[in-house]
């Protein structure tokens, strides 16, 4: 039996933002889950399937949260713990950290505690590595496959050159790869009970300071040609006129 | 500005660490702090270029954990009395990140790729949102803790008045066993020095086409990159051919972009391109917004044809 956290961020839907003047749009985008974290989710749900337990997703951010929480559910989670806060819809790594491991603290017998390797938007990997050290457990990021035996898992992490197998003591934090599994895409009445499983927000203070502070944010600006050609003769001679070696 | 601690168990990637704190602090790198970890080499490499180098000698302390290496780290920037320690932002480095910032109770950022100091603000540039947009953000806190990526500063040139010291450090015995290291077989090509690259997406519907794709990039003095699915998933090209947010950033003087739909995660990498040519069975795939030549045609035709065509 294991009682597994996944942890979770909601971000807005990277194929729906429009650029404005330089600057990203994000009103009306639809908000998901990142990409990784279903990856991370998939993992637990796998584990538990095999081994029995309890899958908890713990997730914090704006109110909206509340209800995209349940494609998590749906996907195969038991339960999620929430904080909800306007304030959370920027918040920087640290705070979102401190939130989760406190959430974290208030559960018992966790064995297990699941990562995406970077959230969608932000992707910098820090998250899941300040609750490790904020829970003092041991870690592994970029871990490609997990074995559990007994209190014991053999993880797989995947480095630019090497992999490493490493035999680690649960409790533990696992930050996944995209690479470790396909997430499942939850039948229509799987979607339906997700509705009826316990969602638990949590009463926490959300702290006003961040420690990131985003001077500015824009989109690159591109001028591109944008010419069609209609055969690859065409386009070998258009290359050709540019000068590319190797192109006659 | 007080003292730069600089770390990567990397030696090319710590020399990068060395040049970007000396850039900062307004001096050379005499007497920047850089740290070692069982490795003389890489001391005596970065004491050759002027650092002040701390060498730890501790067979218990395994690159491999990181709680152990981020308390090593921890102890070493209090002792040394600094306010910012660069890292290096590969795997190794961007895991360490987060976890050296929460117990040295540091802000952090990953993935930097530029520094500015303006005004006495220490100023960091870094893909968000997936890499649709580039920020520029400061941590406001007294302690920071920055990862830097990979080439995105030029190695430090050697220097006299480096010196190394011992370095001790208290830790406790490791909660994780390294079973096996397994060496991954990739083949060392660097697809950021390539001049020209031709990039295999999803579009690219069989195998067998790859070996026309080499022709191709033969022909043109390219080499072979590719979308992320097709390393990771696909398992036909290595990861370390990876263009985009994951993978490498790109800045080819021409990318042929073979059946790639154009997200941004894949986009950040390849769009400051001199030249991007996008071949799409899709008229309406973004990456076609992106190019400046666009071929709408089914790669299974365009593919045999490039090939015959540039032999
Ligand atoms: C945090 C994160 C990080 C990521 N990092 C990266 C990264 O570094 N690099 C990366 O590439 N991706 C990355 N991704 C994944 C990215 O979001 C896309 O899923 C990926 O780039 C898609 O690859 P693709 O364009 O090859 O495949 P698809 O999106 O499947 O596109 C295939 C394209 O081929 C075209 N096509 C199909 N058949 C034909 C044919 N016969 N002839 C011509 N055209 C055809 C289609 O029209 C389509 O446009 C990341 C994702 C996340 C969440
Ligand atoms: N607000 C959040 N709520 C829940 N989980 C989060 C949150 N932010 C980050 N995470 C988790 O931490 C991982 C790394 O995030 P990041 O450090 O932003 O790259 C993500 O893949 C999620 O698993």
């Amino acid at each position: 039996m294991m009682n597994i956290v996944v942890a979770m961020k909601q971000i807005p839907d990277l194929r729906q933002i429009r650029i404005r003047n330089g600057q990203p749009v994000l009103e009306d985008v639809p908000l998901t889950f990142g990409n990784i974290d279903k990856n991370a989710l998939e993992a637990g749900v796998q584990l538990k399937e095999a081994l029995g337990g309890k899958v908890m997703v713990v997730a914090v951010g704006s109110e909206a949260l509340e209800d995209t929480v349940k494609e998590a559910l749906a996907a195969g989670a038991d339960e999620a713990y929430l904080v909800l806060d306007g304030k959370l819809e920027n918040s920087d790594s640290a705070r979102s950290a401190e939130l989760i491991a406190r959430i974290i603290k208030g559960i018992e017998n966790v064995d297990l505690i699941l990562f995406g390797e970077g959230s969608g938007d932000n992707y910098s990997g820090q998250v899941g590595s300040r609750v490790a050290g904020m829970l003092e457990l041991p870690q592994a990021s970029y871990v490609r496959s997990i074995e559990v035996n007994g209190n014991k898992a053999t993880v797989v992490r995947s480095l630019e050159d090497c992999e490493e197998v490493l035999e680690m003591e649960m409790p533990l934090v696992l930050s996944v790869l995209a690479d470790i599994n396909e997430p499942r895409i939850p039948s229509v009445s799987q979607i339906l009970k997700a509705g009826k499983k316990p969602r638990e927000i949590l009463d926490i203070e959300v702290p006003e300071g961040v420690q990131v502070k985003t001077i500015s944010n824009l989109a690159p600006q591109m001028q591109r040609k944008q010419t069609s050609v209609e055969s690859a003769q065409e386009l070998i001679q258009v290359l050709a006129a540019e000068g590319y070696k190797g192109v006659k | 500005m007080a003292g730069i601690l600089v770390y990567s168990n990397k030696g090319t990637l710590a020399l990068e660490l060395l040049n970007a704190a000396a850039a900062l602090a307004r001096v050379n790198s005499q007497g920047i702090k850089a740290v070692s970890i069982n490795n003389s080499g890489m001391a005596a490499d970065l004491a050759a270029r002027g650092a002040e180098v701390y060498a730890l000698d501790n067979e218990a302390l395994l690159p491999a954990d990181t709680a152990a290496i981020a308390e090593s780290l921890r102890q070493l920037a209090e002792q040394l009395d600094v306010s910012i320690v660069l890292l290096s932002s590969d795997r190794r480095g961007k895991e360490l990140a987060g976890r050296l910032a929460q117990i040295w109770r540091a802000g952090c950022l990953t993935d930097v790729k530029g520094l500015q100091s303006e005004n006495g603000a220490l100023l960091c540039i870094r893909n968000v949102l997936g890499g649709a947009t580039v920020a520029t953000q400061q941590i406001v806190n007294d302690r920071q803790v920055i990862a830097l990526s990979p080439g995105a500063f030029a190695p430090a040139g050697e220097l006299d008045g480096g010196i190394i010291n011992p370095a001790v450090v208290e830790i406790k015995p490791s909660a994780l066993k390294l079973l096996e290291v397994r060496e991954k077989a990739g083949d060392s090509v660097d697809i950021e020095a390539a001049d020209i690259l031709v990039v295999v997406g999803q579009g690219v519907e069989n195998q067998q086409d790859l070996s026309l794709i080499q022709q191709i990039a033969k022909a043109l003095g390219a080499e072979v990159a590719c979308s992320k699915p097709v390393a990771s998933d696909k398992k036909w090209l290595g990861e370390e051919r990876i263009v985009g947010l994951s993978g490498k950033i790109c800045k080819p003087q021409l990318a042929l972009i073979l059946g790639v739909s154009g997200q941004v995660q894949f986009t950040v990498g390849i769009r400051e391109a001199g030249t991007i040519v996008s071949i799409n069975s899709d008229e309406k795939a973004f990456m076609n917004s992106m190019a400046d030549y666009v071929l709408v045609a089914d790669l299974k035709d365009v593919i045999p044809e490039l090939a015959k065509q540039l032999a």
